[in-house]
């Protein structure tokens, strides 16, 4: 009987090491990438990556400012696109058509675009945007990322909606308040942080995304703030600089990388710290 | 904003009036919140209706064939050979091969979160793990490309090859000479990638059982391993495959943390250690320099690519969507 006893305890022993192990191996590679990135980036960190243009080939002075500059441009106008279709998307789902068989089609089909490859959805938009505009564009970009953006705020909307109390909604239905109103006045304001944490996780999550601007936003290497036309931004920068013989252009993308990362990672622990703000009250 | 306005100015006796502007503002809400919904189908329709156009000179052209023709040569003129065998067999390879590597590490520290942890610990850990899956996939490229591949072209790949010179089979799989540009150093990015997301999935999965159900079996007498193995394992399989299936979906359409460093080969060798492409990679690599029937090709990949995510997520839905209804939810 002990020895049945003793084994058990063995496998137990050697399951929790294995587990460990995984842990520890897991959050090795997870803690090197990290390490390469911050160590590399920061190496090129300097105001002129934030002053100066992108370099030609072969020159040894530059910055990111214009893919900066172009990021932050297109990932505003992709999530401010968005979010509003996103936001009434997910209201349509929580409040109005909850039990009806529309809504769970749509709800399928959110579930699928949440997750399917972004590179897809940059040949659509190249399909359906770039090809009869007769050219690569800076909007182009942002309609892949809003594309992006929507499935994200849908789902956040609904699940915080879906939180909301009913006595709340019947509380104000029944002072008179109309169905529209009571969405917009009750149901939205207490489920703000909430959509607002979401709001924010798709931005972070449209941020870095490079292979949908591939084919819509291209890249180049000016100043340039019209949305009609090719504009740079850091993913494709990055991409180009990466391939690279220069060593020049290789510091700049693992700074450009290091920059990417810094904004994601802001941007999750303030949705995070939204959330926990949420659940204590 | 406008109605209550509109109420104190008319006067409280001037019901009809409120009444109809209320009656107008929900009607123009509701149908705002249904076309938004609707336009969330119409992207899906949308997306398979500029693929299938895109794609169409190319399935008029190869038809059935470019599933089957290992040979890619779009330079051959006037008609251009194209098959998309070479793209799909290194999908599967380095997707398989990942999720190989990713799935038992993964569930491992899901299950050392959940299960063995000190639960000082627990909570940076998790917390860790998930800004981790938010980190866009092009710094994991790009790590691949400058640290990961180097290192592992000239320590790792050279012992394994002379280790299996002369085993069958595996003398092929693991066939030199070794590459910076290979299956393998993508499918290990690709894993790395996708470990905090399978953790995080496996976690947030583990964390449904009832702790009832566990600590009756802690009262029979079970060790932890036996709960996990026979409690929460059983308890959750429909979410933990959804969740594995869900990375997969993940690990089939990567494009930028597997394009610097596969090689854009369309060659199928047999071995892991010899350069390949995936779908997404081919796309991203070519798009800029095809044109004609070669980037009506490309997008044929494209649409080869959705479908099958498109299985592959739908099957993980489902499979999540069961362990919800098992919740009661």
């Amino acid at each position: 009987m002990s020895a049945l006893y003793a084994a058990r305890a063995r496998k137990d022993k050697v399951i929790r090491i294995l587990c460990f192990g995984a842990a520890a191996f897991g959050l090795t590679w997870l803690g090197l990438i990290l390490f390469t990135l911050f160590s590399k980036g920061l190496a090129g960190l300097s105001p002129d990556v934030f002053t100066q243009m992108t370099p030609p080939p072969g020159s040894k002075t530059g910055g990111l400012a214009n893919a900066i500059m172009g990021s932050v441009m297109m990932t505003v106008i992709g999530v401010g696109i968005g979010t509003p279709i996103g936001l009434l998307a997910g209201t349509y789902l929580a409040e109005y058509g909850r039990h009806e068989k529309l809504s769970f089609y749509v709800r399928f089909i959110n579930d699928i675009l949440l997750s399917a490859p972004s590179i897809v959805i940059g040949l659509f938009i190249y399909g359906a945007v770039v090809v009869p505009m007769g050219g690569f564009s800076g909007f182009a970009g942002s309609l892949a990322l809003a594309v992006i953006v929507i499935p994200v705020v849908v789902r956040t909307t609904e699940d915080m909606l879906l939180l909301v109390p009913n006595q709340l909604r019947e509380a104000a239905s029944a002072l008179g308040l109309p169905r529209s109103l009571v969405i917009r006045r009750i149901a939205y304001k207490a489920a703000r942080t909430g959509i607002i944490t979401g709001i924010l996780l798709a931005t972070a999550r449209v941020a870095g995304e490079t292979a949908p601007l591939l084919f819509t936003a291209l890249s180049n290497q000016f100043w340039n703030a019209n949305l009609m036309k090719t504009m740079a931004n850091l993913p494709v920068t990055i991409n180009n600089f990466v391939q690279s013989p220069y060593e020049y252009w290789r510091q700049l993308a693992w700074t450009g990388a290091l920059l990417i990362t810094l904004a994601v990672l802001a941007l999750n622990i303030v949705a995070r710290l939204l959330g926990a703000e949420r659940k204590q009250k | 904003m406008t109605v209550p306005a509109q109420i104190d100015r008319t006067g409280p006796l001037d019901r009809a009036r409120a009444l109809a502007a209320f009656k107008l503002g929900d009607r123009t809400f509701y149908w705002l919140t249904r076309i938004s919904a609707l336009a969330v189908l119409c992207i899906l329709g949308g997306i398979i209706l500029s693929l299938i156009v895109g794609a169409w000179p190319a399935i008029q052209q190869f038809g059935f064939d470019f599933l089957v023709t290992r040979r890619w040569a779009p330079q051959l003129s006037p008609s251009p050979v194209l098959g998309a065998l070479g793209p799909i067999y290194g999908t599967i390879v380095t997707s398989l091969l990942a999720m190989l590597i990713a799935v038992p590490v993964g569930m491992g520290i899901a299950i050392f979160l959940t299960e063995f942890c000190p639960p000082a610990i627990r909570r940076p850990v998790g917390v860790a793990i998930e800004l981790l899956a938010g980190i866009p996939s092009i710094i994991y490229g790009m790590w691949g490309f400058f640290v990961l591949a180097p290192f592992m072209t000239d320590h790792f790949m050279p012992a394994v090859i002379a280790t299996f010179q002369h085993v069958p089979l595996l003398n092929v799989i693991f066939a030199g000479p070794p590459s910076y540009l290979s299956l393998f150093n993508a499918s290990l990015v690709l894993a790395i990638m996708i470990l905090p997301f399978i953790t995080a999935i496996s976690r947030d999965v583990f964390q449904t059982v009832p702790p009832m159900l566990k600590e009756s079996a802690y009262g029979l007498g079970c060790t932890t391993w036996e709960v996990v193995k026979n409690v929460v394992i059983p308890f959750t399989r429909a979410g933990v495959i959804g969740g594995i299936m869900l990375a997969l979906g993940r690990a089939l359409g990567e494009t930028m943390a597997v394009t610097f460093i596969i090689g854009n080969s369309f060659q199928i060798t047999g071995s892991i250690f010899s350069p390949g492409t995936t779908i997404s990679a081919a796309i991203a690599s070519e798009f800029a320099e095809a044109s004609g029937v070669h980037m009506s090709a490309l997008i044929l990949l494209g649409l080869l690519l959705f479908v099958l995510t498109f299985i592959v997520l739908a099957a993980a839905r489902l499979m999540l969507a069961r362990l919800q209804d098992k919740q009661g939810k």
